[in-house]
């Protein structure tokens, strides 16, 4: 009898204890109840229930603590101060696979938070029985010990370092190829977060055969995998030009141009900034994204998309055209200008109007036939109006300026040149003028349009030190006139007529 | 004597003679050297000098002769270099010239081939466009088949909507929700529901109507295709009039099954079990008892595990295939 009440009492208290992790937890998943639990001193109760007998609430409490972390970085802080992760870690090899699962997720919500956080896990052997986690055959436990990886990972060199050091990179790939889906997309975001940081962490995911796995899952139809894939094929590709190169062997680009079409917004950003990566090394890199017919699927997607996605597809045009000027006129062939000129008048923000502004003047800077497709857009006054603009940022500024000055040293289309005779502060217009002196002595017609457009009149008009460059533009444009003309037009000519009537007497 | 005195006066006269002899030659002595010498030296240099002259005219003779042989030969050979470096000036240049039109004929073919860079260009702008239109005809498959995905899961939620509503369906006597008197044409809904109750296997429709006639409600919630149809509504059954097929999937259903052809038996055997009219409500103890009669022919199998379920009369038929797994 008594031992039937002793039993009872502990299944009781075995109830209790049961209850309240299970509540904790529940009560841990709004964010509100967070800071009433931490004031209640959560911490400290759930510290021993970790280490009870019962698995469940073993599991239960650790559960719990993954929420509190995972919401609060103070709470995370706190587990951090308790010394609860080395005792984590150490029992993470020898628990069932809910444990397991549950301190996987309390050791990523630890790390996500900060740099320090990170090291504190990697400190206390936490990346070692990650690892052996990614191990096991669940695929439940895999995914969790491959999200609390990248989480650490995620902040700095040196912790991804720790991770790759613990050998974590070959079992990734191999949940790569795991078919549960979840697992894939948290080994791929895994993989990228360990590659973005420098050349030889990407070289060390490269060397373990990532590349054709990744290039593999690109047409399946999971949009979040997708998105991870091409995120950590961009990591790869961005440090330098052989993993640029091997991305490319692996033949990705004329199926990943189908992905521009997805529904997904950020499945076409991540293409988008892939080709980005890839275009920015070598032309013969660009070369080959071109000849899949790159060009078009960029501009069309830069047509359907606004706001801060349109960035890489802009800074891609760009790149691609800076390399060689076959390459801008393919830009230019491809209706990229025009495009350009509509992202640039319909964006408002001032770092994508730099890039929009950029990309133009590394078009328009290679031949005359460059400068000429530029300006026939009409982008010179805009461009000119972006730098005169005192709300403009100083990055926007200085490079609508060099943009200006590229295109304008090669432009030798005058009708557009005429605008910006009017408008053009003293340091571009040098340039205008520049120009005009060039063209103008080889060419009657342009001089006869010069004249009746008013051009020489404002030339006239215009003040300059004499001995300056802009002086002798000028003189160069007036010695391609005959005198009377040029007297006629320079200014005050009309006063000093009427002042010879004052003097003249009729004979 | 005088002789003697001659002799001694001339021997005087001779000594002093010959010590004025001497006294004077001594004092010339050194003056008549000195010329002596002087005469000597002027005559030895000139027979150096003759000699030397002579050596001289000859030495003169044999260098001029060299020097003409060595400059002629020399000359000879700067006329030769000379022709020579005129020839290679004369190749040079028509190397240049060859060079000249070889390299710009091959920069202009291979290297910055206009017509190539022109062809490039355009033919760049074809596959631009054909890569449009196939990335167009991938988004729209892409699309459709998602479309479609999505009217399939929409139709098949509205069927299944039906089956949970299958009580709703209008009856001969009373319209349904979804087929007012008002409206032109019955409500798809109601459709449906008709479609629910029309196509069902006839086999588990008898043994349900059996167990509902036991006043047990059918315990058995399969899934929705394979079973349907409240016993009570009976009115739109047009199978009786149409041979009954054997079931099709190879689903494992559950409850009181009968085999495919025993409906068929038990109509032929009593007709007016089959026939769903409202008639008196005695009609279906009636019909059980006459089915009863026949029972002995027919019973077959082991007790089922729903058997306990569904009754404690022990005359109830078994199913046929019991040994299947229920769900």
């Amino acid at each position: 009898m008594s031992q039937r009440h002793v039993v009872q009492v502990f299944e009781q208290y075995q109830k209790a204890r049961m209850q309240f992790v299970q509540t904790v937890a529940d009560l841990a998943n709004r964010p509100q109840n967070i800071e009433l639990l931490q004031n209640a001193g959560v911490m400290s109760l759930l510290r021993p229930l970790m280490l009870d007998v019962v698995p469940s609430i073993q599991h239960t409490a650790a559960l719990a603590l993954g929420r509190l972390a995972d919401n609060s970085e103070d709470l995370a802080e706190a587990v951090v101060k308790e010394d609860i992760l080395p005792q984590l870690a150490h029992s993470l090899a020898l628990q069932n696979r809910f444990y397991k699962k549950a301190a996987a997720f309390v050791l990523r919500a630890v790390a996500k938070h900060s740099p320090e956080l990170s090291q504190a896990v990697v400190a206390c052997r936490g990346v070692d029985a990650l690892v052996l986690c990614l191990e096991e055959f669940d695929p439940g436990v895999k995914e969790a010990a491959a999200w609390a990886l990248g989480n650490i990972a995620r902040h700095n060199a040196a912790l991804s370092q720790s991770v790759v050091d613990a050998g974590a990179v070959p079992l990734l790939v191999l949940s790569l190829l795991e078919p549960e889906m979840a697992l894939k997309r948290i080994a791929a975001s895994t993989l990228s977060d360990i590659s973005k940081h420098t050349p030889e962490l990407a070289q060390t995911v490269v060397d373990t055969g990532a590349i054709a796995h990744l290039a593999q899952m690109i047409l399946s139809p999971d949009t979040k995998l997708k998105r991870q894939v091409f995120a950590a094929l961009t990591q790869i590709s961005k440090h330098s030009v052989s993993l640029a190169e091997m991305v490319i062997e692996a033949e990705i680009f004329p199926a990943a141009m189908s992905c521009l079409r997805d529904p997904d917004e950020y499945v076409k950003k991540n293409v988008i900034t892939l080709m980005r990566e890839v275009v920015k090394h070598t032309p013969e890199l660009a070369q080959v994204i071109v000849n899949c017919g790159g060009l078009e699927a960029v501009i069309d997607y830069l047509g359907n998309c606004h706001g801060n996605v349109r960035l890489p597809g802009i800074m891609m045009l760009g790149y691609v055209a800076a390399h060689s000027e076959s390459l801008a006129m393919a830009v230019i062939v491809s209706k990229g200008v025009p495009q350009l000129a509509l992202c640039l008048s319909e964006e408002s923000e001032d770092h994508i109007k730099a890039a929009t502004v950029w990309s133009v003047g590394q078009i328009g800077h290679h031949t005359p036939e460059h400068a000429k497709a530029v300006t026939t857009a009409n982008l010179l006054p805009k461009i000119l109006e972006l730098y005169m603009n005192a709300s403009s940022s100083e990055d926007l500024q200085t490079k609508s300026k060099k943009a200006l000055k590229s295109v304008l040293q090669k432009c030798t289309y005058l009708p557009s040149l005429e605008p910006l005779l009017y408008e053009a502060p003293s340091n571009i217009l040098k340039h205008v003028v520049c120009q005009f002196s060039k063209v103008l002595p080889h060419d009657s017609k342009a001089r006869r349009l010069f004249v009746t457009s008013g051009g020489l009149k404002k030339v006239q008009e215009i003040e300059a030190e004499p001995g300056s460059p802009l002086q002798e533009y000028i003189n160069a444009i007036n010695g391609c006139f005959p005198e009377e003309i040029v007297r006629y037009y320079s200014p005050g000519y009309s006063e000093a007529l009427l002042e010879r009537l004052d003097d003249y007497q009729p004979a | 004597m005088a002789e003697l005195l001659k002799i001694k006066r001339e021997f005087e006269e001779f000594q002093k003679e010959y010590y004025y002899t001497n006294r004077e030659a001594d004092e010339n002595r050194e003056k008549e050297n000195q010329a002596v010498t002087q005469i000597q030296s002027w005559f030895r240099g000139c027979k150096v000098r003759a000699y030397l002259s002579h050596l001289h005219k000859k030495a003169i003779i044999i260098q001029k002769i060299w020097r003409g042989f060595t400059a002629r030969a020399r000359v000879r050979q700067m006329v030769k270099a000379a022709y020579f470096i005129m020839k290679m000036n004369f190749y040079e240049e028509m190397v240049v010239r060859i060079q000249r039109t070889w390299r710009g004929f091959f920069v202009r073919k291979y290297i910055h081939n206009f017509y190539a860079r022109k062809k490039y260009m355009e033919g760049l702008v074809m596959k631009n466009e054909l890569v449009r239109r196939e990335l167009d005809q991938l988004e729209d498959l892409q699309k459709r088949e998602r479309d479609c995905l999505d009217m399939v899961k929409e139709h098949t939620a509205k069927v299944y909507q039906a089956h949970r509503l299958h009580h709703l369906l209008s009856t001969k006597q009373c319209p349904g929700v979804f087929n007012s008197p008002f409206r032109p044409a019955p409500h798809e809904m109601e459709l449906l529901l008709r479609q629910q109750v029309k196509y069902q296997a006839p086999t588990r429709l008898a043994s349900r109507g059996k167990a509902c006639l036991l006043g047990i409600p059918s315990s058995t919630s399969s899934t929705f295709p394979v079973t349907l149809g409240s016993p009570l509504i009976k009115t739109s059954r047009t199978y009786s009039s149409r041979p009954i097929l054997p079931p099709i999937a190879n689903k494992t259903q559950q409850g009181l099954y009968r085999e495919a052809g025993e409906a068929w038996e038990q109509r032929l055997h009593c007709r007016e079990l089959m026939l769903c009219l409202q008639t008196s409500y005695m009609h279906l103890e009636e019909a059980q008892n006459q089915l009863r009669e026949l029972e002995p022919v027919r019973l077959r199998g082991t007790g089922s595990t729903l058997h306990h379920l569904s009754h404690s009369s022990s005359s109830f038929p078994h199913p046929a295939h019991t040994g299947k797994s229920f769900r």
